[in-house]
């Protein structure tokens, strides 16, 4: 999982690509605001991966499976 | 390329801006200057007596209402989230070099394409010095560069920045007695005190929905190779360039141009400095101002940075000076002894950060 709450942008982005560097079948990011949601979603539907997103308050689950 | 609802939206917030930015100097802003984030902070200090430059020395409601915009819409949308506690002080200094670096530059990153979009090709080699930045910091970020995490803060401390900017609203219209206001220079033109304050909430507001950050706009092309975000100044540029078509304000060239120099070296290494400090905080000026009214207090740090480094760059002599009708302008020497120092400044907090970063992981 990555944890990518509190981060200053472009810093959730540059850890999800870290993440989906090996194509991992899925990946799970969380963030807590709504620019990483969308720059994140962006990224992953851009390289191949479809994003869930799944509000838990103040927190955002993205789970994001290959395509 | 696909058109997607966030470039949608940026296509028509860019255009927006643009045709403001044209308007507002209609309105008496000063030429290529319907925005700048960085001179209208430079004479907002100037305004609060922080530096005494004569010539810039005017409370620029334009901020007021970006940073007020950017929170009106963003608590009608729910976006409105204080927190802070990233590395504060660090954002504080960034914030400060940003402004250094620009006002050597004479302009900030959306001043630079409202410049080019004027005919100052001055504004060529400030882009290619903003793009050398923000490549810069992107190696850093690559390498785990990170100001750490921020918190959840209470709503009190969120407010507190959109609250100076109603403080400073007050005193510009009810005490103005209390603020320098230049009468000469590009501090004695601005456009009606309404017509700046409506244009910077419009521009607050729609900055804010779309996320519009120059260096982000070269920054995701350079990490991601994203071109949604450079829409916003791709646009910016474009409607401003036909507006000034239009109106007889296009005039092409280096030398001469309105509040401008054209000393190559240090208008592409001062936006070398901007740019590294923009990506290194998260965004460009205007981001930070919009992320400051946003409830960010960390934002709120670099902008008030900024303030810091506005006042210093007119204390001591650090800001470019515009070419005139008899004499060439040019970067100060104090100028660049500060450009070469912030340079060095940055490129030591991003190693110590990337440092730091991979100590974590190990």
């Amino acid at each position: 999982m990555v944890d990518a709450r509190g981060l200053s942008c472009p810093e959730p982005v540059v850890l999800a690509k870290k993440a989906l560097e090996g194509k991992p079948e899925s990946e799970e990011v969380v963030v807590d605001c709504r620019p990483a949601v969308e720059n994140v979603s962006r990224f992953a539907r851009a390289n191949g991966y479809a994003v869930t997103v799944k509000e838990d308050g103040m927190e955002t689950h993205l789970f994001l499976k290959k395509v | 390329m696909e058109m997607t609802k966030e470039r949608r939206n940026l296509l028509v917030a860019g255009s927006v801006v643009g045709i403001i930015a044209v308007l507002l100097v209609a309105f008496g802003n000063p030429k290529n200057m319907g925005f700048c984030i960085a001179c209208f902070v430079r004479d907002t200090a100037g305004a609060l007596k922080l530096h005494s430059a004569p010539v810039v020395q005017y409370l620029r409601p334009e901020i007021i209402g970006l940073v007020l915009g950017a929170m009106g819409i963003s608590m009608a949308k729910g976006e409105f989230r204080p927190r802070g506690g990233s590395s504060p002080v660090l954002r504080f200094v960034l914030g400060f070099f940003m402004m250094v670096g620009a006002l050597v530059f004479l302009g900030c990153p959306l001043r630079m394409v409202l410049r080019l979009a004027g005919g100052d090709l001055n504004g060529i080699v400030g882009l290619l010095g903003f793009i050398c930045g923000v490549l810069v910091g992107c190696q850093f970020l690559k390498k785990g560069y990170s100001l750490g995490r921020s918190y959840a803060a209470p709503r009190l401390e969120g407010f507190a920045f959109p609250a100076i900017q109603i403080v400073a609203l007050v005193v510009l219209v009810c005490f103005p007695f209390l603020l320098a206001f230049s009468e000469k220079g590009p501090g004695s033109m601005h456009a009606p005190l309404v017509v700046s304050l409506l244009a910077g909430l419009i521009v607050g507001a729609l900055a804010q929905r779309t996320r519009m950050c120059m260096a982000g706009g070269v920054r995701d092309i350079i990490l991601f190779k994203d071109t949604t975000l450079i829409t916003g100044p791709l646009c910016i540029f474009l409607f401003a360039l036909v507006g000034n078509l239009l109106t007889g304000r296009f005039h092409l060239g280096f030398v001469g141009q309105p509040i401008s120099h054209h000393d190559v070296l240090w208008n592409f290494l001062g936006m070398v400095l901007c740019g590294m400090a923009a990506v290194m905080l998260g965004g460009c000026p205007l981001r930070q101002l919009i992320l400051a009214g946003e409830g960010n207090s960390d934002s709120a740090m670099a902008c008030l940075g900024m303030l810091v480094g506005a006042a210093f760059a007119h204390n001591w002599t650090l800001a470019g000076i515009a070419d005139s009708a008899d004499k060439a302008g040019g970067a100060t020497l104090h100028g660049k002894v500060a450009v070469v120092v912030g340079l060095l400044v940055l490129v030591g907090i991003g190693c110590a950060q990337v440092k730091k970063q991979k100590k974590q992981e190990a």
